[in-house]
């Protein structure tokens, strides 16, 4: 550190003579310095790590959940044989209808056998309902729909597109193996040899798979079948309580805070209270709309409406936190004159100060919608997993108040059920998830760059 | 009359009201707006807030108390010999409610005369077969009191529900006639319309205070219950947690405490070296660039929902935890996929962007002098960091380290989906252990009675949970304003 050579008092070692030259770095400088870039190392490296964990995550994401977008088809031209499902041949609904999705796959086992004998394609079975386990136990119950949808077509064949059983589905992208077949009773190695041979023929063929987006949630044998439309619909009945409540009353307590509030101890409560319930943790929360809303009030267990009440409490003070920052942020000159033209206080609230901090509030109000849409742990506690979501809404009414799921629930619902072709959907349910969070933010970053004021 | 249309009908009153006020004032000002105390929409204003303000705020407690009302008086009607206990009286309860609304679906229906339904009695009828009839399923049949509470139910709701409509309209029509009289050319109506929305301001920040006392509420008095059927010093002292709903569980806290704890510092130790360093590194060395760059993306690690975290741990750091640390390669420390690690891992990386910028502001709201001072001295960067600007900013980094903490300790989605359900008090990090939040949802996810202590014990955990949390909040809180006011 430095040059100067006078001599330590007796006893204490002598500082070593440099060597002279200023060019040359001593010893205890190039110490230093390798200690400055073995720390800046280490902080590039906690960065880069931290940018690591976040591509991996994505990329696992991207990968374990765009196969959910696709879905196994198999085109099987169906004989809707008149003596099957209809004896008395008078087309009469009532009676088709009593013909059971169980008579139906009749139908389907022979369409899949005469449909072999076309393409060439030598059946290893012997029966012709071994075959059955290539298509999902879905189909019976699509053709029955087709069939009390359009009587007329009754004596005619008809090519329908039929979804493959979940396994064929996971063979074609790659999930599943004929060596994972032995033990598994749903499906044999030989389905597979079919499966091949049918896709050389054109027959079986993966495509975009629609009803995954619109689709409902289907019980636990039909992975295949299972979409996040209905759970997507319950998560926007939520949002809109959210925004319907959080919005105002969120703006009006900051209002409040900022602007009218005297300082006082109560204000003090309120503003402490504020700043820890943004802290408390969300299962709380369903705590909370567990004993309150279910218990106390009764309102019906699973609904939206419920959810929405719960997370608006929860996104409460995320929104008069940000609300708070954007009043703040309008420089007091804008309240002096309109004071001084002789605007009432509130008036130059409502009419200045509010308008010239929207678009803040707007972001701040995106952004905690967003953390809303994203938050899984109250809505465990107010019944919303567990309830498989297989039907729409009918109605305005009955979105909020009929039970339903939510996207977040939705995704832990499949993750516990504890199949490959589950957790794939799990995987795909959580794309939908982000593009919507994704959206949302985007939204905030362009409303914060278009309107956002330096004063 | 259905509450929407008593909605919709004082809304209609605030409208005409606001019309009859607005032109009532000019009348009185012949017609000149200047002779006006207040802007004419204020009187119009006025009058809308008299007619709908305090008329909603009836109907919304009438709606509340009304049905608490009448719950206890048909209580009273159920003979004390048919139950036991309260939850064999809440499913006669329940029974009464399934049958007042089957009677009044039935009515809606045709399918039963309004008289009908009020003389119906079990000894000339079956109320069963009645209810099957027009499409109402009972699950048993129904006994007579059970018939009479419910006709009684149903009674007092239908009087009761004309009572509020009666009471809601005169109240709004009386507000409206009240303010609509006091309406004249010299009446203060901005002062008296700015008073009322005050008061609708204070309410709104007031909710604030209303949720605390809410959460506050429903824990103590569940908690209450619980420590009545479960002694607390076995619940607080208590090693063994195996809950049994047939009975004889053992509710002990201390497994459940120690999972919470082992992950929690876990999940620290990943989060606080990398969120630390990655701090220092980009409020002290990164150049704007890099800065703009990095920090936006660490975090959108913060915005991503922890379901989706949930899901990484159970599904790709589980299995590949397991293929380096289980059975399969010798080593053998790991039996599942969920273990303490998993989850600890995975909410460490949760944690990264919330230690890095809680840690970032506070590094940069250092005063530039003490650096300028150091480097002056001839101090690298890298000893002006360790010595001058940690030091000064520890305070405000260990309020963040405990914010992350308390959040740690209430996460949820990632200990349920990756820490495994077995409560267990072991140091192994590679064995499932279980988390007071985990064992929240188990409790009180499913069909349990919730008025066992196996369901209730979920809220004196609950309870234990967000003291521990506020704690810690009001204490981190506490540190970095204080640590803020130091320099400013």
């Amino acid at each position: 550190m430095t040059d100067a050579s006078i001599s330590g008092p007796a006893g204490k070692p002598q500082l070593k003579k440099t060597s002279g030259s200023l060019l040359e770095l001593d010893k205890g400088t190039r110490r230093r310095n390798a200690a400055e870039k073995r720390f800046r190392i280490y902080g590039m490296a906690a960065v880069g790590v931290g940018l690591i964990f976040l591509l991996v995550l994505l990329f696992t994401i991207v990968r374990n959940g765009v196969p959910a977008f696709t879905q196994t088809f198999i085109e099987l031209p169906v004989e809707l044989s008149e003596a099957k499902l209809d004896k008395s041949g008078n087309r009469d609904v009532e009676e088709i209808k009593k013909v059971t999705t169980f008579g139906y796959s009749g139908l389907i086992n022979d369409a899949l056998a005469a449909s072999l004998v076309n393409e060439g394609i030598t059946s290893p079975f012997k029966k012709a309902s071994d075959l059955n386990k290539l298509v999902s136990s879905s189909a019976a119950a699509q053709i029955r729909d087709y069939v009390l949808a359009n009587p007329d077509q009754i004596g005619k064949t008809v090519n329908f597109e039929v979804l493959a059983s979940s396994r064929v589905d996971g063979y074609e992208k790659g999930r599943v193996t004929r060596v994972a077949l032995v033990n598994d009773k749903n499906l044999d190695a030989a389905h597979l040899d079919v499966a091949d041979q049918l896709k050389a023929a054109g027959t079986l063929k993966r495509k975009f798979n629609w009803a995954f987006i619109t689709g409902a949630d289907a019980s636990e044998s039909r992975p295949e079948q299972a979409g996040i439309g209905v759970s997507m619909l319950g998560s926007l009945f939520m949002m809109l309580v959210v925004l319907v409540l959080s919005l105002p009353i969120g703006v009006a307590a900051s209002v409040y805070l900022e602007e009218f509030a005297p300082k006082n101890w109560i204000t003090d409560v309120i503003e402490v209270n504020i700043s820890n319930l943004a802290a408390v943790p969300s299962i709380v929360f369903g705590i909370l709309g567990l004993a309150v809303f279910i218990q106390f009030i009764e309102l019906p267990q699973s609904a939206p409406l419920v959810g929405g009440l719960v997370l608006t409490l929860m996104t409460l003070p995320t929104i008069i936190i940000s609300t708070r920052a954007s009043l703040k942020a309008v420089p007091p000159s804008i309240r002096d004159a309109a004071l001084g033209v002789g605007a009432s206080k509130m008036q130059s609230v409502f009419h200045h100060v509010l308008p010239l901090a929207m678009p803040g509030i707007l972001t701040g109000t995106i952004l905690g919608l967003a953390q809303a849409l994203g938050e899984t742990a109250p809505l465990l506690l107010i019944g919303m997993v567990g309830y498989i979501a297989s039907n729409y809404p009918d109605g305005i009414a009955s979105g909020f108040l009929d039970p339903n799921s939510a996207m977040p629930a939705q995704i832990y619902e499949w993750a516990k059920r504890a199949d490959p072709a589950y957790y794939e959907r799990a995987w795909g349910g959580i794309i939908i998830l982000l593009v919507f969070l994704m959206t949302m933010n985007i939204i905030a970053i362009i409303l914060r760059r278009r309107f956002e004021r330096r004063w | 009359m259905p509450a929407t249309w008593i909605f919709l009908i004082v809304l209609a009153l605030a409208a005409i009201g606001y019309v009859l006020g607005r032109s009532r004032a000019l009348a009185s000002a012949s017609g000149d707006s200047r002779n006006l105390h207040s802007l004419p929409s204020y009187y119009g204003s006025h009058v809308a807030l008299y007619a709908a303000v305090p008329s909603l705020l009836l109907f919304g407690l009438w709606l509340i108390v009304q049905p608490v009302m009448i719950e206890h008086h048909v209580q009273k009607l159920i003979p004390e010999t048919s139950y036991t206990s309260q939850g064999e009286l809440n499913l006669l309860m329940s029974d009464v409610h399934r049958i007042a609304n089957g009677l009044d679906y039935a009515v809606r229906n045709g399918t039963l005369g309004a008289q009908a339904a009020r003389d119906l009695s079990t000894e000339t009828s079956d109320i069963r077969a009645v209810l099957a009839n027009s499409g109402v399923a009972l699950g048993s049949d129904v006994s007579a009191p059970t018939l009479v509470a419910a006709k009684e139910y149903r009674a007092l709701s239908v009087t009761g529900d004309s009572y509020r409509a009666i009471a809601v309209l005169a109240l709004a029509l009386a507000g409206l006639a009240f303010a609509v009289i006091k309406t004249n050319r010299d009446f203060r109506a901005r002062n008296a319309v700015e008073r009322v929305i005050l008061s609708l301001l204070i309410l709104a920040a007031s909710l604030a205070i209303l949720t605390t006392v809410g959460i506050v509420l429903s824990l103590v008095f569940n908690t209450i219950e619980f420590f009545k059927l479960y002694p607390a010093m076995d619940f607080f002292f208590g090693t063994t947690w195996s809950p049994s709903f047939g009975g004889g569980s053992q509710l002990g806290i201390l497994p459940l405490f120690w999972g919470t704890f082992y992950i929690s510092l876990i999940a620290l130790a990943v989060a606080v070296p990398i969120g630390l360093f990655a701090a220092i590194y980009t409020s002290e060395y990164a150049s704007p660039r890099i800065r703009g760059l990095a920090k936006p993306m660490l975090e959108i690690l913060a915005g991503i929902p922890t379901i989706v975290y949930g899901l990484f741990a159970l599904l790709t750091v589980g299995p590949s935890l397991m293929a380096v640390f289980g059975p399969g390669t010798g080593l053998g420390w790991m039996q599942g996929g969920t273990a303490v690690m998993t989850a600890g891992l995975v909410m460490g990386v949760m944690l990264i962007p919330f230690v890095s910028s809680l840690s970032d502001d506070i590094i940069n709201s250092v005063p530039q002098s003490l650096r300028d001072g150091s480097l002056g001295l001839g101090a690298t960067k890298s000893e002006t960091i360790k010595q001058v600007v940690l030091p000064a900013a520890l305070p405000g980094i260990v309020g963040a380290i405990l914010l992350a903490a308390s959040r740690a300790i209430g996460e949820t989605m990632i200990v349920v989906l990756g820490a495994g359900a077995a409560a267990r008090l072991s140091m192994n990090p590679f064995e499932a252990m279980t988390t007071v939040t985990a064992k929240i949802v188990s409790q009180l996810t499913g069909d349990a009675d919730f008025a066992s202590p196996e369901a209730l014990v979920a809220f004196a955990l609950g309870m234990t949970l967000f003291v521990i949390t506020l704690c810690l909040n009001i204490f981190a809180l506490w540190i970095v304003r204080k640590y803020r006011e130091q320099y400013e």
